[in-house]
């Protein structure tokens, strides 16, 4: 394969755990072409024609396959929007790795725009890892604009972990999501913004049939002088249930603004909204410092349990 | 050995400086336990406090084997040695049991020694190891954690103040066992426990009661228990909590 240099490596290791070619299928874009690639009996990757992106296929019932689409950027300047569609057959229960690590060294702002789509079948399941990172100590910022769309039919359950923990300066991530009866969406979102930082994250997720259920849980820390908007809602369109979760600290000058959101459109939706935001409560740093550590090694073991 | 010189503590409450700690002179010699007891808002935890470093006193020196420690921060006393058990478990989301142990034990810690250090103050260790310190733990799981966090730095001096609050009859006599073992397994280690439980007192080698942020006496455990057995010094036994199915008595 492939001929990436040291830093893409770092790169890969950082969104995928990739130390090398990934098994299964997998599509590895580097500076805006396609580095490698690799479809399976049950899992095609073809290129789109009209737009920058991917088709991935799914065949119905493919069992306990993985798909890796990372994205590595290395040069400065570039800007780039891509559009990937996810077609998961009826039945199958796969997982998707994406994830995007930009290193900017240069003066210019590198952009990476990632449309997803995912139309989950039947009964499939999905578990889904998006990681971002930056790095590169350039002038020019390094920005994610994530979009996710994700349209689940009957009975089907999908699980998204979304980190993004250092290095991004800029973020913008949107997720809609449509829940047919039965369906299930778990979301784990984990940021960590420092600097200038800014992130912002959206919701809205629908849920359109009986019984089906979403649980968004973001878990952030905002240090220096970043700032994050957190704008989570659900709405109930049938008996379901829905969760929405905010739990954030606060460091330095750091800024959150949590917006949780409900809607129920229907007497049987059961939804409820939790949000919290704060600094890190002195007693557990005076713990820990009662274990040998000094304050800023008790700071940073409390970070680390709350983003893991 | 712990020395206390004349310490004395004062916070500022409505626009009046209030002393919680007047002149205490105490000592706490290698090998010994000591339970500190007294009348609630007597002083007490405040002592087990200023000894651990999360309070500073107003006055007067602390001494630990001989070195003037005053000034140190909780830290550097930690390292010196001096384990503090919070009367109050603090919770952390997202730290596991396992990883608390750890950072007590200072170096790599395996999964079974962390189990070890669990099953010493009670818990079943599988259950535990990877459950988070949250509030999803109940407060008698809680607070033997903290103990076996204690446990686990094998301090010179272990603090431990109203370790019996909040936890249930079995976990208590299951404490007295490990203050026992602790005692068995350190000829040197001191241990300065902050409790009115008669049981507690009864293991002690010596008893100093505190009132009113003062000394009011001290002395071997035969000299000073007798007097002390009926008042708010020494409460014996434990209270129910709770009704009916699930009622836990607590200390």
């Amino acid at each position: 394969m492939l001929k990436l240099d040291e830093i893409q490596k770092r790169l890969l290791l950082e969104v995928a755990d990739l130390h090398k070619v990934p098994e299964g299928a997998y599509n590895i874009r580097s500076n805006s072409q396609s580095a490698g690639r690799q479809s399976t009996a049950n899992i095609e990757i073809v290129s789109k024609t009209d737009v920058s992106g991917l088709e991935i296929r799914i065949r119905p019932g493919t069992k306990n396959e993985s798909v890796h689409i990372p994205v590595v950027m290395t040069q400065s300047g570039l800007m780039e929007l891509v559009y990937n569609d996810f077609f998961i057959g009826e039945g199958a229960d796969v997982v998707i790795v994406a994830g995007c690590g930009i290193d900017n060294c240069g003066a210019q702002d590198s952009e990476h725009d990632g449309i997803h789509r995912f139309y989950v079948g039947k009964n499939a399941r999905v578990k889904y890892v998006e990681k971002h990172y930056g790095s590169g100590d350039g002038s020019g910022k390094r920005i994610l604009n994530p979009g996710t769309e994700v349209y689940q039919e009957e009975g089907s359950s999908v699980e998204m972990e979304m980190v993004q923990i250092k290095g991004v300066d800029d973020t913008v991530r949107t997720t809609t999501a449509e829940l047919a009866a039965g369906a299930r969406l778990v979301v784990r979102e984990r940021l960590m913004t420092h600097g200038e930082q800014r992130a912002v994250s959206t919701y809205v997720v629908s849920l359109n049939g009986a019984g089906a259920s979403a649980d968004v849980v973001s878990r952030s820390v905002a240090r220096d002088r970043s700032y994050q908007k957190f704008d989570a809602k659900i709405v109930g369109n049938a008996p379901c249930h829905g969760h929405t979760e905010c739990d954030s600290i606060i460091m330095d000058q750091g800024r959150i603004l949590a917006v949780p959101g409900l809607e129920a459109n229907d007497l049987d939706a059961a939804l409820v909204h939790e949000a919290a935001i704060g600094k890190i409560a002195g007693e557990q740093i005076v713990k820990l410092m009662t274990l040998g550590l000094t304050e800023q090694e008790a700071e940073e073991q409390i970070i680390n349990g709350f983003l893991r | 050995m712990l020395e206390l010189k004349n310490l004395s503590f004062q916070v500022r409450a409505d626009a009046q400086d209030k002393e919680i700690i007047r002149g205490v002179d105490l000592t706490v010699p290698d090998g010994r336990l000591v339970v500190i007891t007294g009348p609630n808002g007597g002083g007490k935890s405040t002592l087990a406090r200023l000894i651990a470093g999360i309070e500073r006193p107003t006055a007067g020196r602390i001494f630990w084997n001989g070195e003037d420690i005053t000034d140190k921060s909780v830290t550097e006393r930690a390292k010196l040695g001096i384990g503090f058990a919070f009367q109050q478990p603090v919770r952390f989301k997202g730290i596991r049991v396992l990883d608390l142990l750890r950072i007590a034990s200072g170096k790599p810690l395996s999964a079974a020694e962390a189990c070890d250090r669990l099953s010493a103050v009670g818990l079943c260790a599988r259950d535990y190891i990877d459950r988070e310190v949250n509030a999803s733990l109940s407060g008698g799981e809680l607070k033997r954690i903290e103990i076996a966090t204690v446990l686990a730095r094998r301090p010179a001096l272990a603090v431990f103040d109203e370790p019996e609050a909040g936890i249930d009859l079995w976990s208590f006599q299951n404490l007295i066992e490990v203050f026992q073992e602790m005692r068995s397994e350190s000829r040197e280690g001191s241990i300065l426990i902050i409790s009115h439980q008669e049981r507690i007192l009864d293991i002690a080698d010596e008893i100093v009661v505190v009132k009113d942020g003062a000394v009011d006496r001290r002395g071997a455990r035969d000299e000073v228990f007798p007097a002390l057995v009926g008042t708010a010094s020494a409460v014996r036994g434990c209270r129910k909590s709770g009704a009916g199915k699930g009622a836990e008595e607590l200390c």
